[in-house]
């Protein structure tokens, strides 16, 4: 067992418009690895298991501590981090392959740039008057903090996204992780002045009525955001403020 | 016309000069590597300082002041250092207004906690993830400004060089398009660097893949002057792995965790036994040199291995999910154990640059028009940063050369777009020139196992402990590994795509340049201050070496000069942990009550 290679099968693409093919590597085992150090193991080598030399795959990753959200991709299947993915608990035969909700760059490198466009759509920031000093912030009880910051984690990485049925090209809906950052910045004092227009944008097509309520997301959520609760929260938001917020206008 | 802002590197520091710049009435372009929400900056734990409530405890923004200079061993220039201390609880403040989730008292104001190198609680954090959430902060007013149209992002964009006219000023950068390999030039009317550290050097670190140093050592090589590089922070508490080392925060010793081993069968408590008025929370540069001392001289390491405990399980559990959540999961899924229910083991790693591109109070290089803030600067941590003051200093020099940039750019005589006097075109052929060599590399080297040679090189020879015989055959042993660069094989001769291979064997140039600058400022400064220790100069030589070390670039190798500190409000005294720290003298003329 202990001299066993871990084998690698890689989905890859050389351009962003030619065909994915797959690709075979083995790399010797050695205690202590995670997906990416296994990945820079081929770079230091690159050759496949037919013994043929070959470009070095070509993935995305950052901070290496499951903190950055870069290193998302489907392994085994599954879509995670690869720098959390430890060999010795995933064991050593492993099928990597880009998530398939965002457009391939390269390899596993994909394009996320419609999660960020998403964030501009709900207004997902404290509207401040300048950066200049006004003093003191909003006081804050410290069980809206500690809801605040559990939302406020969210890495951007998109797994829930690969993961969500309703989330892909045929549907507009911008998918849980933006949405669920409107209630973040619903629940903040100063981002509270501007509910309403977070509720009305998640009112329109691509919004919150959207989501399927397939509580995948909430399940493979790295960094445990209450997603799905916070969906059903919202949903109760949009709810109300339809029915008597509209009123008021 | 609006005067146009470039600025390179989307953590803290680039994006606080952006919203700076932008409020300034400028356009801003701004070029990151990555998603600038991916920045390094994520990975700050602790918190950030800044005397908040001046009467709690006797605090003060000179005090502040004080154990920044002193924990810096007197190296750091003081007047940006006094005027940092003194914008800290402003800076607070700010961030809380932008909805950062700074935990709370029960009365709803911000938490503080102890922090190394400090004897009050000044330390504002968001559980243990407080550079993610300043970070997403900053990030999240950028998209604003973004749909405003004032700013304008370059993500997937690597920095390759200035553009510099016939008279050496900055009129705009070159840059690679990370995703169809093209190189590109841009105009602006000022530039602002913001481009972290380079912990990469030397292999394993708690940075980040991007932090390779390559914009500050290219920038270097073209005649930018980089400052203190020799002074490395060596964090003394780091999980262990094989592709990088996972920083287990300071706060959690400022939490209470205690760090031990054993000695004769019975825990040996030795930080807190050798320096009794500090504790755990004696400076980083002591730390780290404490246990370095335990595991590899006295060979008391946990298990005979290069690790001691680092002990939060006297902890209620409660009380650590809510104020060090964020580190206990990374140490959870790395290390597959339970730090509320067994200690953690732990071991110094490379962590921190304090120093880096020289720049001037404004945040301005030696090259007009060309600013530098952040990690990158050299200007804010003297001989060994205190913790929490990173983040502080990212946003606060971001903050400075914001402003300072848009008043160049005003100042400027011509705009960046009537003076195409040919070097545009002329830094766009250097640069293509540059990477048509590279793609034709086909040598026997590999570019990442030499990357490796490199950081084993560095680690062994150029962080803890240093003697000037290794430092010497550590540059000889550069020398040969840039010779060796020439013949490396560059793996992916595919272009037009994502080609990471051509990318890093160009880092990997500069990344040799600037473990010379490292390397040959330790050589020559024999003495011991901060981060650099050498035992055969055991002491602080402040007649000698109380002086900022500048490398210029030369082809054969840097070339160092001094420079003296600004001294201009507390006197150098001894620098001692084990007793209560002495109230500095200031020195006449100041006016400042403590």
């Amino acid at each position: 067992m202990s001299d066993k290679p871990i084998r690698l099968k890689i989905k890859r693409q050389n351009t962003p418009d030619s065909s994915p093919y797959w690709e075979e590597f083995s790399v010797p085992y050695t205690p202590g690895h995670n997906v990416i150090s296994v990945l820079m193991e081929i770079q230091k080598n690159p050759v496949n298991s037919r013994g043929e030399k070959t470009s070095p795959v070509v993935w995305e990753c950052n901070c290496l501590e499951e903190v950055c959200g870069a290193c998302t991709m489907l392994i085994n299947g599954g879509v995670r981090q690869a720098c959390s993915a430890l060999i010795d608990k995933i064991g050593r035969e492993l099928t990597l392959e880009p998530i398939t909700k965002f457009p391939v760059v390269r390899d596993l490198h994909v394009d996320r740039g419609k999660m960020f466009e998403a964030l501009k759509k709900v207004g997902a920031w404290i509207p401040i008057d300048g950066t200049y000093d006004m003093g003191e912030g909003p006081r804050m009880a410290p069980k809206d903090q500690e809801e605040g910051y559990r939302l406020a984690k969210c890495m951007t990485c998109g797994c829930c996204m690969e993961a969500c049925p309703q989330y892909n090209s045929r549907s507009s809906f911008i998918g849980p992780a933006p949405t669920v950052q409107v209630r973040l910045f619903n629940l903040h004092p100063t981002g509270a002045m501007n509910r309403s227009e977070r509720l009305e944008t998640l009112m329109e097509k691509g919004g919150i009525a959207e989501c399927g309520n397939a509580q995948n997301c909430v399940r493979v959520c790295p960094k445990e955001v209450p997603l799905t609760k916070t969906l059903a929260e919202l949903n109760k938001d949009v709810d109300l403020y339809a029915i008597f917020g509209m009123l008021k206008k | 016309m609006n005067n146009r802002i470039i600025i390179v590197g989307g953590g803290l520091a680039g994006l606080m000069s952006a919203i700076k710049a932008a409020e300034a009435g400028c356009g801003v372009d701004l070029f990151s590597l990555v998603p600038v929400r991916r920045s390094h900056s994520v990975c700050a734990q602790g918190g950030i300082n800044g005397c908040v409530q001046p009467t709690r405890e006797g605090d003060s923004p000179d005090e502040h002041f004080d154990d920044t200079v002193y924990g810096g061993d007197f190296l750091a220039n003081q007047t940006p250092v006094r005027d940092m201390c003194h914008a800290a609880p402003a800076i607070i403040k700010l961030m809380d207004r932008m909805g950062v989730m700074f935990n709370r008292t029960p009365e709803g104001n911000l938490d503080f906690r102890a922090f190394g190198g400090a004897k009050y609680r000044r330390t504002a954090f968001s559980g243990a993830t407080t550079g993610q959430q300043l970070l997403y902060a900053l990030d999240e007013q950028v998209r604003r400004l973004e749909v405003e149209g004032k700013i304008t992002k370059y993500e997937f964009w690597e920095f390759l060089g200035a553009v510099l006219d016939d008279d050496g000023t900055c009129r705009g950068i070159s840059a690679l398009d990370m995703r169809t390999m093209e190189v590109r030039t841009f105009p602006a009317d000022a530039v602002i660097m913001a481009v972290g550290g380079p912990g990469v050097i030397f292999g394993k670190s708690t940075n980040s893949a991007i932090n390779t140093g390559t914009a500050a050592a290219s920038l270097y090589t073209q005649g930018v002057r980089y400052a203190n590089g020799e002074f490395i922070q060596v964090h003394p508490t780091a999980i262990q792995g094989i592709d990088k080392l996972r920083l287990m925060s300071e706060s959690a010793r400022g939490e209470g965790g205690r760090i031990w081993t054993y000695r004769d069968g019975k825990p040996w408590y030795f930080l807190e036994e050798k320096y009794p008025a500090y504790g755990n929370l004696v400076p980083r540069d002591i730390a780290t040199r404490e246990i370095f001392h335990v595991c590899v001289d006295m060979k008391l390491g946990i298990e005979g291995k290069n690790q001691v405990y680092l002990d939060l399980t006297h902890i209620p559990a409660e009380t650590l999910n809510r104020k060090l959540g964020g580190i206990l999961e990374i140490y959870e899924k790395f290390a597959g154990e339970d730090p509320r229910k067994k200690p953690m083991k732990v071991f110094p790693g490379v962590h921190y640059s304090m120093g880096g591109i020289w720049v001037d109070y404004d945040q301005m290089t030696n090259v007009p028009g060309l600013f530098a803030a952040g990690e990158c600067d050299y200007q804010y941590h003297g001989a060994n940063r205190l913790g929490a003051n990173a983040l502080l200093s990212c946003i606060y020099s971001g903050m400075v050369a914001g402003p300072a940039a848009a008043r160049f750019a005003n100042g400027l005589h011509k705009a960046a777009e009537d003076s195409r006097d040919g070097c545009f075109d002329r830094e766009k052929r250097r640069q293509q020139e540059i990477f048509s060599n590279i793609y034709r590399m086909n040598g026997s080297e590999n570019p990442y196992r030499m990357a490796n040679e490199l950081g084993e090189l560095m680690t062994e020879n150029v962080t803890v402990v240093r003697y000037n015989d290794r430092l010497k055959a550590t540059d000889e042993k550069l020398k040969e590994l840039q010779e060796r660069w020439r013949s490396l094989n560059v793996l992916d001769t595919s272009r037009g795509t994502a080609n990471q291979a051509v990318q890093f064997v160009r880092q990997l140039k500069y990344m040799l340049e600037m473990a010379r600058v490292i390397t040959v400022g330790a050589l020559l400064r024999n003495e011991s201050r901060g981060a650099h220790y050498k035992p055969e100069f055991p002491e602080r030589d402040d007649a000698r070496f109380l002086k900022t070390t500048i490398a210029d670039y030369a082809p054969s190798g840097p070339r160092i000069s001094y420079q003296e500190v600004d001294l201009g409000y507390i006197k150098p005294r001894p620098r001692v942990y084990d007793v209560e720290k002495k109230v500095g003298t200031r020195k006449e003329g100041d006016q400042h009550e403590r």
